[in-house]
């Protein structure tokens, strides 16, 4: 604060070549005829203060006891419903899902009617194992026709759009789907029209975890990403789903995030351990933008697109686009980094400035 | 109370219970249940200081306005209200955006209130606005004497000229008067109209523009034919010089704001296409004066009441002054030309009938001010 006073102060050095511009310009302005930008260009550098990347951003905090979710603990409640078996001997996991209209504040004091699958943008993250069946309870507690459509393998009856789990208000549907293929998946709705569905919040991810049994060629691998194993404790694991929100409804988004919250992981940084290693489920659903994308400072990772692959599918890059739905599993590792704050954050300028900016806390 | 004033009573009662039936019962409220409040956010005036954005917001709508976040070319930035705090119907604040803005280039505030609307504001070419106690006072000082008082005073120096003239020609030029004056007339008018359309809508800001230059332009009659006499010679020269300078006033508040706000462009050859418009200016004022005597303190006089306001609105108009005060000065200024328009035209009927008016010096004349007028605006 007070830097911003002192650059205040020194304002007078540049009043002097500020005003001759005046003279001649204030003429023909008044006159009528006033010529587009830049007939000042090039005149008297002027000192402007010294400037913070801190400015860039928005002003308060979030309320995140009343949205009812916090983006931090986004990052790693994994939801695992629960799990039976069945008669035929299928291990079944059942999930509760209700949709439910909630206005969440996105950025300090800016309010957004959402419309959320349990009342959080995004939805829970499902988390099942390669092999089973997933059973979705769907109950529509919103004012509109919504549905669930998984991506991922299962028959036409399933798909959760017109005709086939489009759930009206105050009626159930149980969607079942098969856990397959193993990776990081998306879920939103299919009703229509499309766009504000998905833009106003119904979407989630669903990460499949490989079977170790299936894969014995990479079973090491396959045991790190099956969650609850020896090999996973290891990995600091988190949920990311790159989302905007478009507040004036002009099909243009004034936030973009990684979980919805504006700026939440530059301004309370993730803090991640050095010395263990890293894997992020990315998910891209951001409406109205062609592609979001993924960019590391200071480092580099590997990526495995939809995360179907146990080995990568782009080695060593440091920066990665998505299209709408796309997704994947990038792992890093800052062993052996200098501690401190590692940014991460869209490579669309645009959106960094607009939310999609944030920190990753390094501590040894 | 008389008979009369009961009957004046009984709707003004009727109407006072109707009201206070509307707000008690609240019968619309079921016509928008749970409809999102309507809001309008207008930014009055923008001052640039280095590293400084400083907007000033005015608001209108059904609940107060929450001003939750701030855009700067697309990007969020950290902001300081004052007064803090939701705004309440009409109320205004200030915003203060620390931005690093760019010389000569063009920037774009967006503030998001509570409810996710959005309400904008180009500042075209940013530059700093000056500081009156500044080092650019003396510029401002000359940039208004070049706009007011040098044109006019150069304009009435076709005196002598004008004298030269007999009864036709003298007719001729009050007629080009004429001509000039209404062009004047639609130009302050139209700059009133531009003004008031960054006012926010509860203000009827484009209504007021006509109603204050009809309420002026009759005032100024009125004031002129008190002692029953319509004005002429020093007298109607004077109230042409009052309605110029009106004009002026405006005119340079719009060159003032200009300056405040960046929207200069850079050429020195404008400034003489400029002179050369305001000129007929003066000229405008001399053709009244011809059968007259007037002392050289008379021209003075006149010259100064026709620049100097010009000066005056420069000023205020670096000051970044809410445009809603922008547009009823150039109502002013459109009525007090008016006025004059009328009463030169009044002269013209008086000294050369009624019939005259429809014929060729006199129309001619009428053209030819307009057109001088089109043609010098086209140097500037």
């Amino acid at each position: 604060m007070l830097d911003w006073l002192q650059g205040k102060l020194s304002r007078r050095q540049s009043l002097k070549s500020a005003g001759q511009l005046g003279v001649f310009g204030a003429i023909s302005a008044a006159a009528g005829i006033v010529s587009p930008a830049r007939a000042a260009t090039g005149k008297g550098a002027k000192k402007h203060r010294r400037q913070h990347a801190g400015d860039n951003r928005t002003v308060g905090r979030v309320d995140h006891k009343r949205n009812g979710f916090d983006p931090h603990a986004i990052l790693t409640d994994w939801e695992r419903g629960t799990l039976s078996t069945d008669d035929q001997g299928r291990r079944v996991r059942t999930f509760d899902i209700v949709a439910i209209d909630k206005e969440i504040e996105i950025a300090s004091g800016l309010f957004f009617p959402a419309w959320t699958y349990n009342g959080r943008v995004p939805g829970p993250t499902l988390r099942a194992t390669e092999g089973e069946t997933i059973k979705v309870n769907f109950r529509n507690a919103g004012s509109h026709p919504h549905s669930i459509h998984f991506h991922g393998i299962h028959g036409a009856s399933m798909d959760g759009i017109t005709g086939a789990g489009l759930v009206n208000p105050g009626e159930e549907f149980t969607y079942e789907v098969s856990a397959r293929p193993f990776g990081c998946h998306l879920y939103h709705c299919h009703a229509i029209p499309l766009k504000r569905h998905i833009h106003k919040g119904l979407y989630g991810a669903i990460i499949i975890d490989p079977d170790p049994e299936l894969h014995p060629e990479h079973r090491e691998v396959a045991l790190s990403r099956q969650l609850g194993s020896e090999e996973n404790a290891r990995w600091q694991e988190m949920v990311m789903v790159m989302n905007g929100f478009d507040t004036n409804f002009d099909d243009e988004n004034e936030v973009y995030a990684a979980n919805s919250i504006a700026f939440a992981y530059m301004l309370d940084p993730i803090v991640i351990e050095r010395d263990r290693p890293v894997r992020i489920y990315l998910v891209n659903i951001t409406e109205f933008d062609p592609v979001n994308s993924f960019h590391l400072h200071a480092n580099f990772f590997d990526y495995f697109d939809h995360g179907t692959t146990l080995t990568p599918t782009l080695r060593t890059i440091d920066t990665v686009m998505l299209c709408q739905a796309q997704r994947g599993i990038l792992e890093f590792s800052f062993e052996g980094f200098e501690p401190g704050r590692y940014m991460f954050h869209a490579h669309q300028s645009e959106f960094a400035e607009l939310g999609w900016m944030s920190f990753l806390k390094v501590e040894s | 109370m008389s008979r009369a004033h009961a009957y004046f009573a009984l709707p003004l009662a009727a109407l006072v219970a109707l009201v206070a039936l509307l707000v008690w019962l609240k019968p619309f409220e079921i016509l928008a249940p749970g409809a999102p409040p309507v809001e309008f956010l207008a930014f009055e005036s923008v001052r640039l200081e280095p590293g400084i954005i400083r907007a000033t917001v005015r608001a209108d709508g059904s609940e107060p306005v929450t001003i939750a976040q701030v855009h700067v070319d697309g990007a969020y930035r950290i902001f300081r209200q004052t007064p803090p705090g939701p705004l309440g119907r009409l109320s205004s604040a200030e915003l203060v955006i620390p931005y690093p803005w760019i010389d000569g280039e063009t920037h774009v505030i967006k503030a998001l209130t509570s409810t996710g609307a959005t309400f904008e504001h180009s500042i075209d070419v940013a530059q700093t606005t000056p500081d009156v106690f500044g080092p650019p006072a003396k510029l401002l000082l000359l940039v208004g004497l070049l706009l007011g008082l040098a044109p006019v005073a150069i304009g009435l120096m076709s005196f002598p000229a004008l004298r030269q003239l007999g009864r036709e020609g003298t007719g001729f030029i009050l007629a080009v008067t004429v001509g000039l004056l209404v062009y004047l007339l639609i130009d302050t008018l139209g700059e009133g109209l531009e003004a008031a359309e960054a006012v926010l809508e509860r203000f009827h800001a484009s209504t007021l523009v006509w109603v204050v230059a009809i309420v002026t332009g009759a005032g100024l009659i009125a004031v002129g034919r008190r002692g029953s006499r319509p004005p002429e010679g020093i007298t109607l020269a004077t109230f042409i010089a009052l309605g110029i300078g009106l004009h002026n006033l405006g005119e340079g508040l719009v060159v003032g704001a200009a300056f405040a706000t960046g929207e200069t462009a850079l050429a020195a050859f404008l400034v003489i296409g400029f002179i050369i418009h305001n000129v007929t200016e003066g000229f405008g004022i001399a053709a009244p004066l011809t059968r007259e005597q007037p002392s050289l303190m008379t021209f003075f006089g006149l010259a100064l009441l026709a620049g100097l306001p010009a000066l005056l609105g420069v000023f205020l108009g670096a000051q970044a002054v809410n445009p809603l005060w922008t547009a009823i000065c150039f109502g002013i200024g459109a009525g007090a030309i008016g006025q004059v328009v009328f009463e030169i035209s009044a002269l013209v009927v008086r000294q050369y009938g009624a019939a005259k008016i429809a014929q060729a010096p006199v129309l001619g004349g009428v053209i030819t001010g307009l057109t001088v007028m089109y043609v010098t605006a086209l140097l500037v």
